[in-house]
């Protein structure tokens, strides 16, 4: 572009690193959700051991694809995009540096202590104090490479990109130290600061805006650089964006509470939950509003784009799942959903459908930019994954949909003498195809990160008979 | 709550709906166009730019609409505050309302049979139906759906029942639950491992001769009498008032070999029969009575 400095060079070793994290977490973290989906439907696969068991693996499972998967692509993206958009290099390599390899440092302690039993017991924050130490630290050095790039652009205006990824480096700053304050009492064990209701509270403002500002903010980051530079097009509507960000961060805050309906949660708070709630609906859904309308006039890209058909789909799951949260937050609705498997299909069709759809087609336009290659080796496998993830995100969600609304109503029906119709076990043992179609969803959609690796690899290895240096990758 | 938080929470809960609509209404007005548009703001990010659209009508609509749906519940139920909410709502009147309505549903359903003496009810199948139900629901968890119980859990098929088989003992067991305590070494808290050995023979004996060596178990005769004999009774057929277990039937809560006996005597066992009342009314464990007794006691 015209006002570009011709001697500025971007930071592109880290994005490459985080770039190839994104893939080794994705695959790692989605084995392990493929692994103990299978354990629910064959229980022989939790082996009697302690480090294998459901139990010590769902956390793993959950930490690998949050934080390393879709951490790693957040912060992948977040790099390339506040650079490209700031036309400013990274404020330092070195804390970039730093940030990735202390990222990944946490990942493997993740992966060591998790399976071991060391855990808060905290949905989504079971690290244990020293590694949640770690995390601040290195949350606050990218931090300060992010922030101190935007300091650095050349325009006026901060692209809306930022301000989403802005957004959730700051809130889930403040999320991770406010719910992961603990009394130490040894290297591996400690007791939250919190007690009772006040720690469930404190744990689900948490645990939703992890949801809010990791899954949906920073991701929302992402889909406002990927999808109008995917499909050329200018973004929809600048006002859209300005208004549903405010909106967005401002009502996502106080969501937490509809996770503890009907509970020892005052009522007061249950009800700011459950409004907030609903009303988060329409600021959601201007992203998405946002990001569809942006393609009106490149609709025909889809036809031979699908890294194009991967950000239109996740925008499509994302819409659908934002309508089916603040649904699932009214109290009668909730009534009915709450501890069920409807709960783990809404969390996947965000997590498949929306995060791990935009991330996937981010990296795949990612790959040939920063390893300066006209683009990937094959097409027809982008298609491939495309659809395989799609089938399989959608035979997850339905399977979890039938067993969710079968099991709370089951739970809830009554004989004539007012005795619950079914025991427990009755309820699970109906609940066995659900799990067995999910099962087979998740290795379809792994299937398709494998897919994904191979095709990366040969991408990369494309490269080296083009053998172009950082600056000529950068003209791509 | 204090009134100083009634206020924070009610000022920052409406700030922040009436800030959304705020946002709404400053944002629509200056808006430069009223219907799509080429015009860009005139940024350009990496090449992206951003057109200058306006707010799409519906998405306006369904986001007030929802600010009001907020603002209305608001009124009528809990959220502001100490603001009780004009319906008078709260989930605990909720829940008192549901039971009460269950109550007067399915309390006579049961109370047909309070005046059914328990042995007679036992006989009784349409009862019996409603009794297997309540079990399912509230014992099988423990006592195992057939209610042939496990290890720690009473089988309640076999006639034996440490607390009284009586139907007034099985009632008492469920109405208000038991509590059992065996203390480690019983009374003999100095108790040496050739004295355990000894009484652990002693017991095995008692069942069938099963001792792994005869001399001990006769040794463990004494230690019987001064550790145990209080509680299980001299005779070791055990004394109901207590939940001291019958140590001649051959019928073990915890295990019948060396090993487990071994281990009940050394570490004693605490264990804990939940109270069914109030989760239950008195006439459905008046039910649930007959069915325990039943599966003991009528064939």
């Amino acid at each position: 572009m015209s006002t570009a400095n011709p001697n500025l060079t971007y930071n592109y070793k880290v994005v490459r690193q985080f770039t190839i994290a994104t893939v080794v977490w994705g695959i790692v973290g989605m084995a392990l959700g493929v692994l103990i989906a299978a354990q629910l439907y064959w229980p022989a696969l939790n082996l009697d051991l302690p480090w294998t068991h459901f139990g010590r693996l769902r956390p793993l499972h959950t930490n690998a694809v949050i934080f390393g998967f879709g951490g790693c692509a957040l912060f992948a993206t977040s790099y390339y995009v506040v650079q490209r958009t700031c036309q400013a290099r990274l404020i330092s390599d070195s804390v970039a540096a730093f940030h990735f390899w202390g990222w990944q440092l946490v990942m493997v302690l993740a992966a060591i202590t998790l399976p071991l039993g060391y855990t808060q017991a905290k949905e989504y924050a079971e690290l244990e104090w020293p590694i949640d130490i770690l995390i601040t630290i290195v949350w606050v050095a990218y931090a300060f490479v992010f922030f101190g790039t935007i300091t650095k652009r050349k325009a006026k205006h901060i692209y809306v990109a930022n301000w989403f990824y802005g957004a959730f480096i700051l809130t889930v700053a403040v999320l991770h130290i406010g719910n992961n304050i603990s009394h130490p009492v040894g290297l591996f064990k400690s007791y939250s600061v919190y007690s009772g209701v006040t720690d469930a509270m404190m744990q689900w403002w948490y645990g939703h805006n992890a949801v809010g500002f990791f899954l949906t903010a920073g991701f929302l980051g992402m889909m406002y650089y990927f999808v109008p530079k995917q499909a050329e097009r200018p973004v929809y509507s600048y006002r859209l964006s300005i208004v549903h960000f405010w909106a967005l961060i401002a009502t996502y805050v106080w969501a937490g509470g509809h996770h503890l309906h009907y509970s020892a949660l005052p009522d007061w708070a249950q009800s700011a939950g459950m409004v907030m709630s609903l009303i988060l609906l329409a600021p959601s859904w201007g992203g998405m509003i946002n990001g569809m309308m942006t393609l009106s006039g490149a609709w025909h890209k889809l036809r031979t784009d699908p890294i194009l058909r991967f950000l239109v789909v996740s925008l499509s799951f994302y819409g659908m799942s934002t309508f089916e949260g603040p649904m699932m937050s009214i109290k009668t609705v909730n009534a009915l959903s709450h501890n069920t498997d409807w709960t783990v299909g809404h969390v996947h069709s965000g997590a498949l459908g929306w995060v791990a759809m935009i991330s996937i087609g981010a990296v795949y336009h990612l790959i040939p930019k920063l390893w300066g290659v006209k683009a990937m080796y094959s097409t027809s496998l982008i298609n491939l994954h495309f659809w395989l993830a799609t089938v399989g995100t959608v035979l997850y969600i339905v399977a979890m949909w039938v067993n969710g609304i079968m099991q709370g109503l089951m739970w809830r029906a009554v004989n004539d003498d007012g005795t619950l119709t079914y025991s427990f076990v009755e309820a699970l043992e109906a609940s066995y195809p659900g799990y067995l179609v999910r099962f087979i969803g998740g290795v379809i959609f792994l299937a398709g990160m494998f897919i994904m690796a191979f095709n990366i690899y040969m991408t990369i290895r494309q490269k080296d008979a083009v053998a172009v240096d950082n600056r000529a990758a950068q003209a791509a | 709550m204090s009134t100083f938080w009634s206020i924070w929470i009610t000022v920052i809960v409406l700030g922040t709906v009436f800030g959304c609509v705020w946002l709404l209404w400053a944002t629509r007005k200056g808006q430069a166009y009223d219907q799509e548009t080429d015009q860009t703001t005139g940024h350009v990010y990496d090449g992206i730019e951003e057109l200058d659209n306006p707010m799409p009508k519906w998405w306006l609509g369904l986001f007030l609409a929802t600010c009001v749906f907020g603002l209305v519940y608001l009124m009528l139920y809990p959220g502001l505050g100490s603001y009780q909410g004009l319906l008078g709502w709260s989930q605990v009147g909720q829940y008192e309302d549901e039971i009460q309505r269950a109550d007067a549903r399915f309390g006579e359903v049961f109370a047909r049979y309070a005046a059914v003496p328990i042995p007679e009810l036992a006989k009784n199948d349409e009862a019996m139906r409603m009794g297997q139900r309540l079990f399912a629901n509230n014992c099988s968890v423990c006592h195992g759906s057939a209610g042939r119980g496990s290890i720690g859990f009473p089988n309640l098929t076999d006639g034996v029942f440490n607390w009284g088989g009586s139907p007034e003992e099985i009632y008492q067991s469920i109405h208000a639950g038991r509590i059992g305590n065996m203390p480690a070494r019983g009374l003999m808290p100095n108790m040496t491992a050739t004295q355990v050995d000894q009484v652990v023979n002693y017991v095995l004996s008692l069942n069938g001769n099963r001792e792994r060596d005869s001399a001990a178990a006769e040794a463990g005769k004494a230690v019987y009498a001064q550790a145990c004999a209080a509680c299980h009774g001299a005779d070791a057929e055990g004394i109901a008032a207590m939940g001291a277990p019958n140590l001649r039937n051959n019928t073990w809560l915890y295990g019948s070999t060396y090993e487990w006996i071994e281990e009940t005597v050394v570490h004693g066992r605490q264990n804990r029969m939940p109270a069914q009342s109030p989760r239950l009314s008195d006439d459905q464990i008046h039910v649930l009575a007959a069915y325990v007794y039943k599966l003991s006691f009528v064939r």
